[in-house]
C-alpha cells in the first residue's frame, strides 16, 4: 500500500487478529482502584484529599509541584479509604490512592463541556491539557503540556499522531483509530492550535486498512491534515523512526523531536485531549487491550484508571492453562510483571498474559558475527559491538560506538540466532554510562 | 513479600525476563541447516560427475570434521557443540575445494586441521579469524602439491587439468562456457557447476543469511578487471566469463568469503571485502604461481576483517558521519 518506513526494523508475528475485530467494551467497575500517584514522567504527586472523604469522578485529587508534572483524577466516585504502596507496571512499589466505589458512577462538578472551544487561545488549550492530567498514552507518559510549552528558536512544522501500534497481540489504538476516529482528529486540531503548527499528520501502519480509510474519508480535502499510510513493520511506533517514514526528517542523535520541527502524539492522547478541551473530562479512563495465549476470552476494555489487572483478566474468563509470564505492553518493549495485583495507568496499552510454552530453553551460543543485529538496528547501531564491550565492562568504549542512541526496541534481541540478549546486555551499558558521568559531574562539583 | 495472583487459586510463580518477549525462530543450527539445504545442489552436481570418488571425499572429511571437534571438546572440557552444524558444514565445504581422486588419509588431515587449528584453537565457532575450511586446503596444498593438484575429468576419471590451469598454461583444449556453467569439467568436487554453485547462493540471499554485497562486488571486481586485462589482449568477452565460472569463484564467492565469522560485519566493510577479495584473486590467477586464487584471496582478507570492520562504520541514525 505504501512505501513509506524507516531504516533497519523486523517484521515479528502480529498476533492481532484474537482482538483487531473486536470492538471495545466498558470494563466492569471494579469494588476498588489503586491510582498511582506518579503516572507520568517527573516527580510523584501528592495527595489533597484525606483518607476517609467522598470523592466524585474527574475530582482532581493529587497534584504535584514544578512544570514536569500532571494532575490526577478520581477515576470512580466514591470513598478514599486508604494511601497504601502498590506494585506499579513500571516496576516500582508507589504510593497509591485507594477508592472504594459506592457505585453511583457521579461526575464531579468541575466536568462540564465548555461552550466556546474554539475561541481558547493556545495558552488556554495547553491550561485545559494540564488540568485534565493529559499525558502520553503511548507508553512513555511524558505530560502533554510540557511537550506543547513553547521552546526558543524552535518550531514545530509537523505534528504527528502516532497510529502505528507496532507491539504484537496489542489493539488497543487500532480499535480507538476505528471507532473514534472523529475524536482523535478534533484532538489534533487542538494540538495544532496549542503549539502553533499547521500541519497535521496521521501515520497509520498497512496493517490497518479500516482505520487508514476511515481517517482518509475524515481528511479528504483538508488542507492541515494528512493521513500518512506506512509499510507494517518493527518498531514504526517508535518516535524518531515514525517522524523519519512520515517526514523524511532524522531527529538529531542525542536530540527531541522538536529539534527535527516535529512533535509526536499517540492518538490515544490526541483523543483524550477532545475530550478534555470540549467536555471538560479529564483522563481517568484509556482502552487496555487483555490478550494473549493465556487468558480465556481476549477483549478490548474501556478501563478505568485504578483498575487492577486481576479484576480485567477475571472479566476476560480468567487464566487458561499454566501461566509463564504477565507482561505490561507488548511482546516487543513490554515489562514481565510477576504479579496481576497492580493497577492499570495511564500509559497502560495492553495486558498480555502468556501460556507456558512447550519449547526448551534457547541455548545462548557465542556471536557468530552473522550482523543481523547490525542490520535489523533502527538507529543504525552495531548492537553486537556493544554487547561485547558490556560484556568486559568497557564502558568508555561503549559510549564512543553510541550504546546511548540504542532506542531499546529489542529487534537485535529477536533477530540473534545465537539467543544472546542483546537489548538487556546494551540497557546495562546505558545505565553505567550515565553513572560514570553523573559520578564525573558530582566530581567536578 | 506477599504475591497475590488469583490463577486457579494456585500459588503460580511468573517468570520475569528482560524484553523482548519473543523471538524469532531462527538459531544459529537452523541458519547452518540452511546453508547447508544451500550446498545440496552443489552436492549432487559432485555426486553425478565424480561419482564414487566424490562421495568417498566428501563423507570422509565430515566425519572426520565432526570426530575432530568432538574429541577437541572433550579435550579441553568444553561443551561438545557439533549439534549446531558447523563442523558438518566445514567438512563439506573443504571436501567440496578438494581433488576427487585425492586419497582419503589426506583428505581426513585436512578436515582435522581444518577444525583443531582452523576453528577450536582459535576458541571455537565464533571465535575464529580464518575461515576454517580454507584453512584446511592452504594446509593441504602446501602439504600435498601434487595430490592437491592431480585432477580428473568428469564422468570418465581420466587424468585432465583444470580450466584455470589450461588458461594459465595456454595448453589443452578449453571447455566451452556452457561445460563450465553445468560441470562438467575438472575442477575440485564442488566447484564443477556454477549453475548448482548459482541456485545455492541464491538460497542463501532469499533466505536472509548472506548479504548481497560480498558476492557481487567479489564477482564483480573479478569480472570487470578479467574483462578489461582480456580485452587488452585481444580475447573476447568469454575470458571475463571464463574466470567467473571456470576456477573456484562461485563457490568462493557464495559460500566461503560470506562466512559469518570471518568476514566484516558492517555494509559499506563488505564491499571493501568484496573489492579486496576480487583485486587479490586476479593478481594471483594472472600474476601469481598459481592458476586459481580463491583460496588464498579469502584467507588473506579474512586477516584484515577486523581493521575493514574498524574503519567502516556506518552513521548512525540521526547522526553525522562518523569515522573511528
Amino acid at each position: 500500500m505504501s512505501k513509506h518506513t524507516f531504516m533497519g526494523g523486523i517484521h515479528p508475528p502480529g498476533y492481532k487478529e484474537l482482538t483487531n475485530a473486536m470492538a471495545t467494551v466498558p470494563a466492569k467497575l471494579p469494588e476498588k482502584v489503586y491510582i498511582p500517584l506518579s503516572q507520568h514522567i517527573g516527580a510523584p504527586c501528592t495527595p489533597i484529599v484525606q483518607v476517609g472523604e467522598e470523592v466524585l469522578k474527574g475530582q482532581r485529587i493529587a497534584e504535584g509541584k514544578g512544570f514536569v508534572t500532571s494532575p490526577i483524577h478520581a477515576s470512580i466516585s466514591g470513598k478514599v479509604v486508604a494511601v497504601e504502596k502498590k506494585q506499579h507496571p513500571g516496576g516500582n512499589f508507589v504510593d497509591c490512592i485507594v477508592i472504594e466505589n459506592d457505585g453511583r458512577d457521579q461526575w464531579a462538578d468541575t466536568v462540564h463541556p465548555r461552550l466556546n472551544p474554539d475561541s481558547l487561545t493556545p495558552e488556554e488549550l495547553r491550561k485545559i491539557i494540564f488540568e485534565a492530567g493529559i499525558v502520553g498514552m503511548g507508553g512513555a507518559a511524558f505530560p502533554s503540556h510540557v511537550k506543547y510549552a513553547p521552546a526558543e528558536g524552535k518550531k514545530a512544522d509537523y505534528v504527528v499522531l502516532n497510529g502505528i501500534e507496532c507491539e504484537p497481540y496489542l489493539t488497543s489504538d487500532h480499535r480507538l483509530m476505528v471507532e473514534k476516529a472523529e475524536r482523535i482528529v478534533t484532538g489534533l486540531r487542538y494540538i495544532l492550535k496549542a503549539v502553533d503548527c499547521d500541519k497535521g499528520l496521521v501515520g497509520i501502519e498497512d496493517n490497518k486498512p479500516d482505520a487508514i480509510a476511515l481517517f482518509q474519508k475524515l481528511t479528504a480535502g483538508d488542507p492541515v491534515i494528512s493521513v500518512i499510510p506506512l509499510h507494517e513493520k518493527y518498531p514504526q511506533g517508535s518516535e524518531k523512526q515514525l517522524i523519519y517514514a512520515c517526514t523524511h526528517r532524522e531527529v538529531p542523535a542525542g536530540g527531541l523531536p522538536l529539534d527535527a520541527g516535529v512533535i509526536v502524539n499517540n492518538v490515544g492522547t490526541a483523543a483524550a485531549i477532545a475530550d478534555a478541551v470540549e467536555l471538560g473530562i479529564p483522563l481517568i479512563e484509556r482502552i487496555v487491550t487483555v490478550t494473549g495465549t493465556g487468558v480465556k476470552e481476549p477483549a478490548n476494555l474501556s478501563v478505568r484508571l485504578g483498575t487492577l489487572f486481576s479484576d480485567l483478566i477475571e472479566q476476560c474468563g480468567g487464566y487458561t492453562g499454566e501461566i509463564e509470564k504477565i507482561i505490561s505492553g507488548g511482546l516487543m518493549m513490554g515489562k514481565a510483571v510477576f504479579t496481576d495485583d497492580m493497577p492499570v495507568v495511564k500509559g497502560s496499552s495492553g495486558i498480555v498474559i502468556l501460556k507456558k510454552a512447550a519449547q526448551t530453553p534457547r541455548k545462548e551460543y557465542t556471536c557468530v558475527r552473522c550482523a543481523k543485529c547490525v542490520d535489523a538496528c533502527p538507529a543504525l547501531l552495531e548492537p553486537t559491538t556493544i554487547v561485547k564491550l558490556a560484556k568486559r565492562g568497557l564502558w568508555d568504549e561503549a559510549k564512543s560506538n553510541s550504546a546511548v542512541c540504542c532506542i531499546e526496541c529489542g529487534c537485535c534481541s529477536y533477530v540473534c540466532p545465537a539467543n544472546i540478549p542483546l537489548v538487556q546486555y546494551i540497557r546495562r551499558a546505558k545505565q553505567a554510562i550515565a553513572a560514570n558521568a553523573a559520578k564525573a559531574a558530582a566530581a567536578k562539583n | 513479600m506477599e504475591v497475590n495472583n488469583k490463577m486457579n487459586n494456585q500459588d503460580t510463580l511468573l517468570v520475569l525476563s528482560s524484553s523482548p518477549h519473543i523471538h524469532s525462530p531462527e538459531q544459529v543450527p537452523s541458519a547452518m541447516r540452511d546453508v547447508l539445504i544451500a550446498l545440496i545442489p552443489a552436492l549432487i552436481a559432485s555426486v553425478y560427475f565424480f561419482g564414487l570418488p566424490a562421495i568417498t571425499v566428501i563423507v570422509t572429511c565430515v566425519a572426520a570434521a565432526v570426530l575432530s571437534e568432538m574429541a577437541a571438546q572433550k579435550i579441553m572440557k568444553k561443551e561438545v557443540s557439533v549439534h549446531d552444524l558447523s563442523a558438518v558444514i566445514t567438512g563439506l565445504l573443504l571436501a567440496f575445494t578438494l581433488p576427487p581422486s585425492l586419497p582419503v588419509w589426506i583428505a581426513a588431515i585436512g578436515a582435522i586441521v581444518a577444525i583443531i587449528i582452523g576453528k577450536q584453537l582459535f576458541g571455537g565457532l565464533g571465535n575464529n579469524i580464518f575461515n576454517p575450511a580454507l584453512v584446511g586446503r592452504a594446509f593441504l596444498l602446501a602439504s600435498w602439491p601434487v595430490a592437491m593438484t592431480t585432477w580428473t575429468a568428469p564422468l570418465d576419471a581420466v587424468a585432465t587439468a583444470t580450466p584455470m590451469g589450461m588458461l594459465k598454461e595456454a595448453a589443452g583444449q578449453l571447455p566451452t562456457l556452457a561445460q563450465l556453467f553445468f560441470g562438467s569439467v575438472g575442477g575440485s568436487l564442488g566447484e564443477t557447476s556454477a549453475l548448482a554453485l548459482l541456485i545455492g547462493g541464491l538460497y542463501l540471499m532469499y533466505r536472509g543469511h548472506i548479504d548481497w554485497r560480498i558476492p557481487i562486488t567479489y564477482m564483480g571486481t573479478v569480472f570487470v578487471l578479467t574483462g578489461v586485462v582480456g580485452a587488452m589482449s585481444g580475447y573476447g568477452l568469454w575470458y571475463p566469463f571464463y574466470h567467473l565460472f571456470g576456477g573456484g569463484l562461485l563457490l568462493g564467492a557464495f559460500f566461503m568469503a560470506t562466512d559469518w565469522v570471518s568476514s566484516p560485519i558492517t555494509k559499506r566493510g563488505r564491499i571493501i571485502f568484496g573489492v579486496g577479495l576480487g583485486l587479490l584473486t586476479v593478481i594471483i590467477r594472472l600474476k601469481g604461481g598459481y592458476p586459481e586464487g580463491v583460496c588464498y584471496s579469502i584467507l588473506l582478507m579474512n586477516m584484515v576483517t577486523p581493521l575493514i570492520d574498524r574503519y567502516s562504520k556506518g552513521r548512525i541514525f540521526g547522526g553525522v558521519k562518523k569515522h573511528a
